[in-house]
Order: C-alpha cells, then sequence, then structure tokens
C-alpha cells in the first residue's frame, strides 16, 4: 500500500479516478433524492421520515470519516509519512460538516416527532463531542506551526478520539436513549420497510462516494500547498 | 410536481433539513474545488519563477 502512497503516484491515481468519483456520487444523490421524494409517507412519522435519508447517510459518513481520519493519522504516527498526514488532515473539514449536518437534520427531525430540538441522552451527547473533536483537531492543526509537531500532536488527538466512536455506536444499547436503537445493521434483518431502505442505501452510497470525491480533492489541495511551501523556502 | 409539495404538516422540516444539507454540501464542494484551484495556481506561480 505504502507503493501508491508516493504523492506523485497519488496525484496520478487520484486524478484518473476523480472524475468517475463524481460521477457516480452524483448519480446516486439524484437516484436517492427521487427516491426519497417519491417514496409513501410512514405511517407513524409521516414525510418527516423523508428527513432519515439524509440524517442517516450524513451521521454514517461523519463517523466513518472519523475513523478514516484516525487511522491516517495512525499511519502517519508509525510511519512518519507525509501522505497519510495530509490524508488525515484533509479528512477533518468534511468530518465536521457532516457531523454538524447530522445534528442539525437530527434536529428538525426530533422536534415534530419528539417535540424537542435537543436532548441530553447519549447518542445526541456522543455525537455532538464527535463535533467538539473535529473542530480540536483542526484548531490544533492550525495553532501549530512546525508541520511535523502538528501532525505528531493531531495524529494523539486522534486516537485518544476514536474512543467516541464505539461509544455512539453502542450509546443506545449502554443507556436508555430516547434515540432509537438499531433498524438496519441488527440481527433478524433490518426492521424497516424496503420502501424505505432502497432510498437510504442510495443516499449513503451517494454520501460515501462524495466523501471520497471531495478527500481526495483536498488530499491533493494539502500536496500541492506543501509542494509549494518547500519550493518557497528552497527559493528564499 | 404537486407530489413534491403535498407533504403533511411536517413539509417545514423536511424543506429545512434538505434546504441545510444542500448548502452544506454546496459550500463544501465550492471551497474544496476553489481551495485546489487556489493552490495549483500558487504552485505554477512559484515553479515558473524558480531558476
Amino acid at each position: 500500500m505504502l507503493r501508491y502512497a508516493n504523492p506523485k503516484r497519488f496525484m496520478g491515481l487520484s486524478g484518473a479516478a476523480l472524475p468517475w468519483l463524481a460521477g457516480a456520487a452524483a448519480v446516486f444523490l439524484a437516484a436517492g433524492l427521487y427516491l426519497a421524494f417519491t417514496s409513501p409517507p410512514d405511517y407513524q412519522q409521516g414525510s418527516t421520515v423523508r428527513i432519515m435519508f439524509i440524517h442517516v447517510p450524513a451521521a454514517w459518513v461523519a463517523m466513518m470519516t472519523y475513523g478514516l481520519m484516525a487511522l491516517s493519522a495512525a499511519i502517519g504516527l508509525v510511519y512518519r509519512h507525509p501522505l497519510a498526514d495530509a490524508a488525515a488532515k484533509a479528512a477533518a473539514p468534511l468530518g465536521a460538516l457532516f457531523t454538524a449536518l447530522a445534528l442539525v437534520t437530527g434536529s428538525l427531525w426530533g422536534k415534530p416527532m419528539w417535540g424537542a430540538w435537543w436532548v441530553w441522552d447519549g447518542r445526541l451527547t456522543s455525537f455532538l463531542i464527535l463535533l467538539f473533536l473535529y473542530l480540536g483537531y483542526i484548531a490544533l492543526w492550525n495553532a501549530i506551526e512546525d508541520e511535523t509537531r502538528a501532525a505528531r500532536a493531531t495524529a494523539i488527538l486522534a486516537l485518544v478520539g476514536a474512543i467516541n466512536l464505539p461509544i455512539i455506536e453502542f450509546s443506545v444499547q449502554w443507556w436508555t436513549t430516547l434515540h432509537q436503537g438499531e433498524s438496519i445493521f441488527r440481527r433478524g434483518g433490518p426492521s424497516i420497510s424496503a420502501v424505505f431502505l432502497w432510498p437510504l442505501f442510495a443516499m449513503a452510497i451517494g454520501y460515501t462516494l462524495l466523501l471520497f470525491t471531495l478527500w481526495i480533492v483536498r488530499i491533493r489541495t494539502e500536496i500541492l500547498e506543501r509542494r509549494a511551501r518547500s519550493l518557497m523556502l528552497e527559493l528564499s | 410536481m404537486s407530489w413534491m409539495f403535498s407533504m403533511d404538516q411536517y413539509a417545514d422540516f423536511v424543506w429545512a433539513a434538505y434546504g441545510v444539507s444542500a448548502i452544506g454540501i454546496a459550500g463544501i464542494v465550492v471551497w474544496c474545488l476553489r481551495s485546489y484551484s487556489l493552490a495549483r495556481a500558487r504552485l505554477q506561480e512559484l515553479e515558473k519563477n524558480a531558476p
């Protein structure tokens, strides 16, 4: 894998993959939106079930991004590979956005269904902590001028913060929460109707492809900025 | 198009959720593309001036 982690090779491969990834993301998002708006209203939730088609994928992608960021940070910490540091740094703003979207859309679903914009239950609170972890990670990168030291410090923060991922996942089992339990990846199969599963999966795939598209663009930007900085040092 | 607007009493919440998501995603797409093209232009400028 490290063979492909050469920045020059990465620029070539990612440049070829980007249009395909972006195109696939657009197709899945368009199909997901069509299915989301043509699905019938839920017998209990009414049309608010349509919020689930953007809330759940945003939450999945937010957690996936943190996992990818922590993995890249760990590789950067162990192998001191600059591309891994760049990948971790590039993931943070994307993860912060998807986390914020999951929180806002969840709140917009919660008000009509629970009667409250926000409750301090295990799932919601651990997800808010995820947003703070992303913001803290971005702030720490910006606070340390030396790139190597910044990469090391932020990698430790990312790895410590990764403990929050299983807390988010199992919060609905560990504590009595207002947030519903697992309804898709559970023993005995999904508990929601197929008519809602298809738009959910289409949007989840679309969000995931969008994440990888944007992540690659951010990594490429980071590589170019690093090249520019080293060139400036050479010139001065 | 009428099916899109015939959403029970919760239509405001649904449209607000989709609106916020659309703005957020469009915003980050523009930011990512803009910062990429700025970084590329800056590097090209530096490479042009390099001996």
